[in-house]
């Protein structure tokens, strides 16, 4: 899972990607991921990094995980 | 090691670009967490989720509030509690300790005013099924017979003469007030003469004492103007009679219908940004019977009948997450413990919800649904809510009428209802059904006691 390079990433969680012109918000935890995966993690580093930052368990982390790259995919966000 | 911090579903949301915003669009939602000074957690801790909460102090402060906008504004006035609306004894004994007589529209009704001590002769007997026995004991009683139609008036006609009592009664009338539709399946009509026809039929009888005109226009009315015409006509009614048969009629009950400010389904705006103040419906209904040509001190008591104003947003729906997942067309659904089952009111309310604990400003569309197993089965069809995660707790505004009286056990057993007194301290008023409950009332055929699988 990758996200494409020329999308731009401001601090709050504005997201906008130039190839389709559209732009997204974020929330804190969406943009953690998101700067996870610029600095290309893998998805099981992301899971660590997540559970490690936040009041979540691995397994209930893992469903919300695949829901958000779902959606990153439906907005042809990752390749 | 570190403290962690709280999480929250990660989310991302395109941006519609007429709106945009880089701060993405705010809820408009704030948390509650306390209903009068007690946490939402600890309620759902002590009684269960989910579980109905009413506010005394707000049910009396409503009902004191509308009690001083109409005595401002006329002298003679008296509400009867609406038990339909919402019969725990326990919030019918606050009304009635505020000074509120009952109204009832059935036996069952009638019974549990009696029950709660209330005396008979301020029950108002309302409602198109009352049997002989019914009529008998509401003779007996000397309260007040509301007549909605003909079958019933000339069964009161022998009663009394049956029994040598003459009951106290009044006739319940419909009538055109530019408001649609129209509620004309009760009581007499006041323009094609139904109801001259009904007062005549009375006083030659001579055997029922016409003490009051009743009338219930509609409920959720959103127009102050319709109580003006319809109190323009029951005074119309009124000083006819005094003029046709010298009798003065003791009052005139307008009965319920003043909107509550939740927000119906299809309303362009919220409730609470149009619905009238109570002031406003007052303000009609005293203006035109002042108005109306009444001698001074034969002005009739005006009854009122408001059940849903006075109640809705004193009672709270608290429920929690049970799971949310995402549809195949790409809407996120937000699976509570609650459904329809309890909350009847969402099938024509958009019910106000609030998360029950702190959130960032980030919000979904989704669809809520219940617990139920069925298609019908959805809270709101479309609302903006943060991201909700299984056991998150939420709170539903303005559910205190007509909910707890129109549940339905199915499926599921109904939840306990609790009540913060005055000093904040919250009491079951009604326990929390059991399977026993239930079934207390099953009988098993002997044959069908047993059997093998
Ligand atoms: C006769 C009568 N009175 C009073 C009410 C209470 O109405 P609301 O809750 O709209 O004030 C109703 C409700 O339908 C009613 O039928």
């Amino acid at each position: 899972m990758k996200i494409r390079n020329n999308v731009a990433l401001s601090d709050s969680g504005f997201l906008f990607n130039p190839s389709s012109g559209d732009s997204y918000s974020l929330n804190e935890t969406g943009l953690f991921i998101v700067h996870c995966l610029q600095n290309n993690k893998s998805e099981d580093e992301i899971i660590k990094e997540v559970t490690k930052e936040y009041m979540i368990e691995k397994g209930s982390f893992e469903k919300d995980f695949y829901d958000f790259k779902k959606l990153m995919e439906s907005f042809n966000l990752i390749d | 090691m570190k403290n962690k911090k709280r999480y929250e579903r990660p989310i991302i949301k395109q941006l519609n670009t007429g709106l945009m915003n880089k701060f993405g669009t705010r809820t408009e939602y704030m948390p509650v967490t306390h209903i009068d000074g007690v946490p939402v957690k600890k309620l759902i801790e002590d009684y269960g989720s989910p579980v109905f909460v009413l506010s005394e102090r707000k049910i009396r402060e409503n009902f004191k509030s509308a009690k001083r906008i109409f005595e401002t504004r006329y002298p003679k006035v008296q509400f009867a509690w609406s038990y339909k609306t919402n019969y725990l004894n326990a919030v019918c004994n606050v009304y009635h300790q505020e000074g509120s007589w009952a109204e009832v529209v059935s036996i069952f009704e009638y019974k549990k005013a009696i029950q709660n001590g209330v005396s008979p002769n301020k029950i108002l007997f309302n409602g198109p099924d009352k049997t002989n026995e019914d009529l008998i004991l509401a003779i007996k009683n000397d309260s007040p017979i509301h007549i909605d139609h003909l079958d019933e008036l000339y069964r009161l006609i022998e009663l009394a003469d049956e029994m040598h009592k003459k009951p106290r009664v009044a006739i319940r009338v419909n009538m055109d007030t530019g408001v649609y539709p129209m509620w004309d399946r009760f009581g007499f009509n006041y323009e094609n003469g139904q109801a001259w026809d009904a007062i005549n039929k009375i006083m030659a009888s001579n055997k029922l004492n016409l003490i009051g005109l009743h009338c219930h226009i509609g409920t959720y009315m959103l127009a102050p103007y319709a109580y003006g015409v319809a109190a323009n006509k029951m005074a119309d009614l009124a000083l006819g009679i005094k003029k046709r048969f010298n009798k003065s009629i003791t009052y005139i009950d307008m009965g319920g219908g003043f909107a509550s400010k939740n927000t119906l389904k299809g309303a362009a705006q919220i409730g609470a940004d149009i619905v009238p103040e109570i002031s406003q419906f007052a303000e009609a209904i005293s203006t035109s019977l002042l108005n109306a040509g009444f001698e001074t001190d034969d002005l009739p008591y005006l009854y009122l009948e408001t059940g849903r104003a006075l109640i809705d947003d004193a009672g709270f729906l608290l429920g929690s997450v049970i799971s949310n997942k995402r549809l195949s067309d790409g809407r996120r659904a937000v699976i509570m413990d609650f459904g329809v089952n309890i909350l009847f009111t969402s099938f024509w309310y958009n019910h106000k919800i609030s998360p029950a604990q702190k959130f960032s400003h980030y919000t979904e569309d989704c669809v809520l649904y219940g617990p139920l197993c069925m298609n019908i089965d959805v809270v709101r069809e479309n609302i903006s809510l943060p991201p909700l995660q299984s056991g998150d707790r939420v709170v539903v505004h303005h559910v205190g009428a007509y909910n707890i009286t129109q549940s339905m056990q199915f499926i599921a057993l109904r939840p306990a209802v609790v009540m913060i007194d005055m000093e904040g301290t919250p009491h079951i008023i009604k326990s929390s059904e059991t399977v026993d409950d239930v079934e207390k009332n099953e009988r098993m055929p002997k044959h069908l006691e047993s059997f093998k699988l």
